[in-house]
């Protein structure tokens, strides 16, 4: 297909969403990523059954996490779509590096010593 | 085993102040159990916490580290080399742990990130439910092994109440009645007559009302 999507986004390999856990998200955005985003299979196609349907709640969940810090819960999102449907994930790849342009940078004041 | 829950994240805040040295300390036990306070969400909080800060600008130094126990001295005292490096200690066991650490470090503000809950059971991955409140003497044996205590919403030992319908009781209408529970396995179990037997009313002494409790055994003591 030779899709392009954006240079922004990294892609960080899961065998499947479910081993996206809380923690895994939380430490992109401590690593200084401005947006994240869980591309799962579509839903009810999950080869562990499930593993995609838990995700989008841990992503709820973390959604949460960020309103209660103060960063906003948009700057994470969860999308589904099938392995063949390279177009979506392109597609889905530009939505969100549009989102967080309009988001701005993960708000982060320097300070000294910060560890 | 012990159920918690985990503060909300600006209460926490708040209770923090100006303090920006915080070690972050999780239990093994109970609380992990229960995902309110074991390893992982002490790296949650400590996460956000590091997150918040770094957004305002702060400096701060934010330690995770997860005892085995926090209510045995022993646990407690291994934090002892690095403690003071620290301005507060926000322990996510429940009560009795967050007590035991701030009796052991006298100087140190322990704040609790956790409000400790009930004592229960795990029904499903995710879900826990309340079954004891440790009243001391205990009568499961006359209750089909259902607690009234802890699971009747008015404690009653000789029960249903007028509320109870369809099973259900008349606090939430999500929420088993004890005593239906209570019927329904006695009869399970042929042992209806137990129900005809009025419970004499409880001695509270050996709960709350007697005050603080404390238990010795004797050959035990070193
Ligand atoms: S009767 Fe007392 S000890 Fe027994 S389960 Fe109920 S509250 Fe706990
Ligand atoms: S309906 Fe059942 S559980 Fe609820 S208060 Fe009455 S007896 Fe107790």
């Amino acid at each position: 297909m030779r899709l392009s999507y954006p240079s922004n986004v990294k892609v960080v390999k899961v065998p499947c969403t479910g081993r996206v856990d809380v923690l895994l998200i939380l430490r992109a955005f401590e690593s200084g990523v401005d947006g994240v985003y869980v591309a799962g299979c579509l839903e009810g196609e999950c080869h562990f059954l499930r593993g995609n349907l838990r995700a989008r709640r841990r992503v709820e969940y973390v959604k949460g996490l960020l309103e209660e810090v103060g960063l906003g819960g948009d700057r994470l999102e969860m999308f589904n779509m099938s392995a063949s449907q390279g177009q979506r994930f392109a597609q889905f790849a530009q939505e969100m590096t549009e989102r967080i342009r309009l988001l701005g940078p993960l708000p982060v004041r320097k300070a000294p010593g910060n560890g | 085993m012990i159920v918690g829950n985990r503060k909300d994240f600006g209460e926490i805040l708040e209770k923090l102040g100006p303090a920006r040295r915080v070690l972050v300390l999780g239990c093994n036990e109970c609380v992990t159990v229960c995902g309110a306070g074991g390893e992982r969400e002490v790296g949650v909080l400590a996460s956000e916490l590091r997150l918040c800060w770094k957004k305002e600008g702060e400096t701060f130094d934010v330690k995770e580290h997860t005892l085995e126990r926090q209510c045995d001295y022993e646990y407690i005292d291994q934090i002892r080399g690095f403690v003071n490096d620290y301005d507060v200690i926000l322990s996510m066991a429940c009560g009795a742990g967050v007590q035991y650490v701030a009796e052991t470090y006298k100087t140190k503000l322990v704040l609790p990130a956790v409000n400790t809950t009930f004592l229960g059971v795990t029904i499903e991955q995710g879900v826990w439910s309340e079954r004891c409140q440790g009243c001391g003497a205990c009568i499961l044996d006359m209750t089909a092994g259902v607690c009234p205590i802890a699971r009747c919403a008015k404690s009653l030992l000789n029960g249903p109440c007028g509320g109870s319908s369809g099973g259900k009781c008349e606090i939430d209408n999500e929420l088993d009645c004890a005593w239906q529970l209570i019927v329904d396995r006695l009869k399970e179990a042929g042992r209806m007559d137990r129900y005809e037997e009025i419970l004499p009313v409880k001695d509270w002494r050996t709960g709350r009302d007697g005050g603080p409790r404390r238990r010795v055994r004797e050959d035990m003591r070193l």
